[in-house]
């Protein structure tokens, strides 16, 4: 590959290998298997939403959506509402959860381009309003997903979780975009230097717009699938996946100055973030020294990297 | 001057506009009582966003202010409270980690986004730590200060003057907060005028760490407890306030007035929203329309703007 | 003029030079800046003007040569701070200021000396007592804020605070364009201030492309071409017409002049102005830099293509010059940044044939002549001449039937240069169309139709054998200010 030279991502996967190993030091070994499919489980969520914060992250600073926990929560539940748990609806109810996101998406950019302001603000701004719409359409009910898909989600038949299969393929399309598409390219040559991108016949505009709709929706998919994991969606479902899919973005190796993605990086990152929360259960730290980690670790690993960015004002 | 008057002009008006359609929703709002009642929790808002407007003005953005308040809140309701002492290091020791992180971040050229969220995260952990379930108890002085009953005014709003005054002389009016404004707005000429822009970006942090650390006692002295959770909402609330205010996000533009009426309106705006009997559903949402309905207006009157 | 040729000179060169790598900015420069006398500072692109500023100012640090400040050597310790110590100030065509702070804030920022109780109003008052001074019944309060001021009023307050006595007297001005952004009766106030304060015992270093204006407001004029001073005499031994000759080269053998193109063929391209362009020409933008070329190059770019969508055929290609903001991809290898135009014509089947984009490679390198053993390097590998290379190949491998060049030599060796010419005029003779903005008389002269650019417009048209050095350089400075 002629791109980039360096492989970061190696060492997430080493870094979730250890800690893997840590735990089962406890343990003595047992539960391996378990954790294993537990680890590929969780780690698939939010590989899932990581891989759209990816992209949109990589076109460049200031580039950021915060409106996926909200679009998770809202598509989640709108899903399972369209379905009202019966069966032969699955494709409905993935289709609504992919509807709202690309209608987010598409808001979002608008909105960035419309009132020219930074792409925090304006997915800031939707998710407050995504979020009211998803309590309004969650009023005290508990729909539960059909049976077909609880199953889905929740099973493993080829071993690995259901789930993770599809975080993987994801994952695989996500590399083949960057790494062999128009698309891809276009991504990253507006990431590194955007002007030089339009003088070079980026369409700008359109690339960003859509990458901030794949990203919504693939929070979308990412709700639709834990909702029904779950068996139901919850008003804060999405919450932790915020800092999450900033989380494994950072770790995972894409450069938070945009330009240069990382879609194993992704995988292994979030395989770590789970595992350090195992590990640290194990070992019997509780929710704090777990939060105060993940913060120092994104911090470490940025730190280390550098900005890069060269301010241009 | 027009511009800089419409820039605080506009966000008077409107909390003026709101104030007004709330005594008309309910009167009895229109009391000592009901206007304490209304504002009360505008206090400690102001204070984040005070926070929050200080780093805005240095052209960063602070993801972390909501857990940090919570991390005090935490702090006062246990510490400040059993050991005072203890209690009151922890928190200059808190100030002092704003100020590093201020530092840092010129040092390396990072994105304060990433590391604001990076510290969101420590901040969340600790107050978690110290707190892992709602508890504790507000420091009887903290109570006092809170629960004091000035004569004419209600206290919330005789604070959120104090804020405002102070904030305004503070940073818009010396010495310091000119020079620390001047970094967001041209941090080179700054540097070429010989000010040391490390210094003045983590003075200005550490000035902000002081705000969100009352913000926290503040809040404690009103909720009497507190959890790890509690002010995780201040984020995008002190965001919103800020640019309400009349803040511009990268320029360094900031306005300690506005800010402080912004973090007013938008208290308001809660009780609004309730008292229209907008169901609960809609006040978050109703939140991010005002936000880009004031963007909206603003990119209106911006239009002259020719400068960069 | 009194007996200031007796001083010790406030500021002095002596054999200064600069090279920017392969670019020799300065060659052997020698100033003396006197008080009590204005210096008039004129020449054209790549003369060398903005270099000797920036090592008067302790901007830049020459690589040889002394600086000489009050009769004592300070070669290597002559800083921005040093020199604003001695009483130097420089007022430049980018805003220096803080535009989000009011005027009596930065005035503030700019001297620390005026802090303590009250200083608002002190900075206050002193800004205006200067602007009352320099120009009369302006209307700028010191409460605003520089950022809703107009251009004009911030160069105002500009001009005004780099005049302004705080804790050490004011000794020297330079003021670099300093009338460009004022606008109407404000600069006879200027100039008129200038006359005073040279009058008081002060110094002023006068850089103007308005002729008349130097002329007229300098004690001495001094001319630059090519990085060295070639001619340092009185004002009055001036007029417009020898100054122009004197920024000419002398007796130049003329380049062989290329037979006029027939009007016949429909222009394939218009744009600001008169501006034309006909298949196959070489078009040129003279004049000084930054009198609005490049801004109207990207006009003519973004006429011709979409910031939505991508078209399968783009009206223009565009060769940065200044690669770092414009051109180069950082991060990525020479292939892609050479292939990033060329892309959507080597998708197969929805991926990129990256065997295809191995060849167009190669291909290029060849034709183009870049000088790397691996064009899967990293771009920034190269040298600045061979990044310049991969950006012409982006811009001349795509179809566009016109390529837009936006001063790409700039600070390019002479080998590499020649090869790109050959490069062009073959791709010219094969029936592209080229506009080309370049800072450089040699450049200029290999085309065959040029506009000159003065104040953000096309002012005079030359083509075939009127393209020489001195209708350009004519056309470029402004007699009279208007």
């Amino acid at each position: 590959m002629s791109g980039v030279p360096h492989r970061p991502w190696v060492w997430s996967f080493g870094a979730a290998a250890a800690v893997f190993a840590a735990t089962l030091l406890v343990t003595g070994g047992t539960g391996a298997a378990g954790l294993g499919q537990a680890a590929l489980t969780f780690a698939a969520f939010s590989v899932i939403v990581g891989i759209g914060q990816m992209f949109v992250i990589t076109l460049g600073p200031g580039n950021i959506d915060l409106s996926i926990p909200a679009t998770m929560t809202l598509a989640g539940t709108v899903a399972l509402k369209a379905m009202d748990g019966a069966a032969g609806t699955e494709l409905l109810g993935l289709g609504a959860a992919l509807g709202i996101g690309l209608g987010v998406g598409l808001g979002n950019y608008a909105l960035i381009k419309a009132l020219r302001i930074p792409p925090i603000i304006a997915t800031l701004s939707t998710s407050f309003i995504i979020q009211s719409a998803a309590i309004w359409t969650n009023r005290g009910l508990r729909i539960k997903p059909p049976d077909s898909l609880a199953a889905f989600a929740t099973g493993a038949p080829l071993g690995v979780p259901n789930v993770a299969l599809v975080a993987l393929a994801l994952a695989a399309i996500a590399w083949l975009l960057l790494e062999r598409s128009l698309f891809g390219r276009r991504v990253a040559a507006i990431g590194q230097n955007e002007r030089a991108a339009r003088f070079a016949g980026v369409p700008i505009d359109g690339v960003r717009l859509a990458t901030y709709a794949l990203c919504a929706v693939l929070a979308g998919l990412a709700g639709f699938l834990l909702a029904c994991f779950s068996g139901g969606a919850a008003l804060n479902m999405g919450s932790e996946y915020l800092l999450m899919s900033i989380a494994v973005v950072v770790i995972g190796g894409s450069s938070v100055a945009g330009g240069s993605s990382n879609v194993p990086g992704v995988w292994g990152a979030s395989l770590f973030m789970f595992l350090i929360v195992s590990m640290l259960n194990t070992y019997g730290f509780g929710a704090g020294v777990r939060m105060i980690l993940t913060g120092l670790i994104i911090m470490t690993v940025i730190f280390a990297a550098g900005g890069g960015r060269v301010r241009r004002r | 001057m027009r511009t800089d008057l419409l820039r605080v002009l506009v966000p008077a008006f409107s909390f003026a506009l709101l104030l007004g359609v709330v005594f008309w929703l309910q009167p009895r709002t229109m009391s000592y009582l009901g206007l304490n009642l209304l504002f009360n929790l505008a206090v400690p808002i102001a204070l984040a966003t005070i926070a929050q407007m200080i780093v805005i003005a240095l052209d960063d953005l602070d993801l972390s202010i909501g857990a940090f308040v919570s991390f005090c809140a935490c702090v006062t309701a246990t510490f400040l409270n059993d050991a005072p002492l203890v209690g009151a290091a922890i928190l200059l020791g808190a100030i002092g980690v704003y100020a590093l992180v201020g530092a840092v971040i010129w040092l390396r050229d990072l994105p304060s986004i990433v590391v604001s969220l990076g510290m969101s995260f420590v901040w969340s952990g600790l107050a978690v730590l110290i707190l892992p379930s709602p508890g504790g108890a507000a420091p009887e002085w903290v109570r006092a200060v809170m629960t004091v009953r000035p004569p004419v005014l209600p206290m919330a709003i005789v604070a959120s003057l104090a804020i405002a005054a102070v904030a305004h002389l503070v940073v818009m009016r010396s010495s310091f907060g000119t020079a620390l404004r001047g970094v967001g707005g041209n941090a080179r000429s700054m540097q070429r005028a010989g000010w040391s822009v490390l210094s003045l970006r983590a003075g200005a942090y550490a000035l902000a760490g002081l705000f969100g650390v009352m913000a926290g006692v503040a809040l404690v002295g009103l909720t009497t407890a507190a959890d790890a959770n509690i002010a995780l909402r201040y984020t995008l609330l002190t965001i919103a306030g800020v640019i309400l205010g009349g803040g511009e996000f990268n320029g360094g533009r900031v306005s300690a007035i506005g800010a402080v009426i912004g973090a007013l309106t938008l208290t308001l705006a809660a009780s609004f929203l309730t008292f229209l009997r907008l169901s609960n559903d809609w006040q978050i949402g109703a939140q991010g329309a005002i936000l880009i309905l004031v963007l909206a207006v603003r990119l209106v009157l911006n239009r002259r703007e020719s400068y960069r | 003029m009194n007996a200031a040729t007796e001083t010790v000179p406030l500021i002095e060169l002596r054999g200064a030079e600069k090279s920017y790598g392969a670019v020799r900015a300065l060659t052997g420069a020698d100033l003396a800046i006197r008080a009590g006398t204005c210096v008039g500072l004129v020449g054209h692109n790549g003369a060398g003007k903005s270099t000797l500023v920036g090592i008067l100012n302790g901007g830049v640090a020459p690589d040889r040569g002394a600086i000489v400040v009050d009769g004592v050597e300070r070669t290597g310790a002559h800083s921005i701070a040093a020199a604003r110590a001695a009483g130097l100030r420089c007022v430049f065509q980018e805003l220096s200021l803080c535009p989000n702070l009011t005027v009596a804030e930065n005035v503030r920022i700019l001297h620390a000396g005026l802090g303590g109780w009250g200083w608002r109003k002190r900075a206050g008052r002193l800004i205006v007592a200067e602007l009352d001074a320099i120009f009369p019944d302006h209307a700028i309060a010191p409460g605003r804020v520089l950022g809703d001021l107009s251009i004009s009023e911030r160069q105002m307050v500009e001009i005004a605070i780099a005049f302004l006595d705080v804790a050490a007297p004011v000794r020297a001005v330079i003021l670099d364009e300093p009338t460009s952004s004022l606008d109407g009766s404000r600069a006879a106030d200027l100039l008129a201030h200038v006359r005073r304060f040279v009058r008081r015992g002060g110094a002023v270093v006068f850089i103007s492309h308005i002729l008349s204006e130097v002329l007229s407001v300098t004690d001495r004029t001094v001319v630059m071409k090519d990085g060295r001073i070639v001619a340092d005499r009185p004002s009055t031994a001036f007029d417009v017409s020898s100054l122009v000759q004197a920024m000419g080269s002398v007796a130049r053998e003329s380049a062989a002049s290329r037979p006029l193109r027939s009007g016949a063929d429909a222009p394939i391209l218009e744009g600001p102005g008169d501006f034309k362009a006909r298949a196959g020409e070489i078009v040129g933008f003279a004049g000084l830099a930054g009198h609005g070329q490049s801004e109207a190059l990207r006009g003519l770019f973004r006429q011709g293509s979409s910031d939505w969508i991508a078209g399968h055929v783009t009206r223009a290609a565009f060769v940065a010059g200044d690669r770092q903001v414009d051109g180069v991809f950082p991060l990525w290898s020479i292939l892609w940044n050479a292939t990033a135009t060329v892309l959507p014509r080597l998708v197969r089947r929805g991926l990129i044939d990256r065997h295809a984009e191995a060849a167009f490679g190669l291909e290029w390198q060849a034709r183009i002549g870049i000088r790397t053993p691996d064009m899967a390097a990293p771009i920034l590998s190269l040298s600045g001449g061979n990044q310049q290379k991969a950006l012409f190949a982006r811009a001349l491998g795509s179809s566009a039937p016109v390529v837009l060049m936006d001063d790409p030599m700039r600070g390019v060796d002479v080998g590499t240069k020649q090869e790109v010419y050959l490069r062009l005029r073959a791709e010219a003779e094969a029936g592209r169309t080229f506009v080309w903005y370049s800072t450089e008389m040699d450049e200029i002269s290999l085309c065959d139709r040029v506009y000159v650019f003065r104040d953000r417009a096309i002012v005079a048209e030359f083509a075939g054998p009127d393209v020489t050095e001195a209708n350009v350089l004519a056309a470029s400075f402004r007699s009279a200010a208007a």
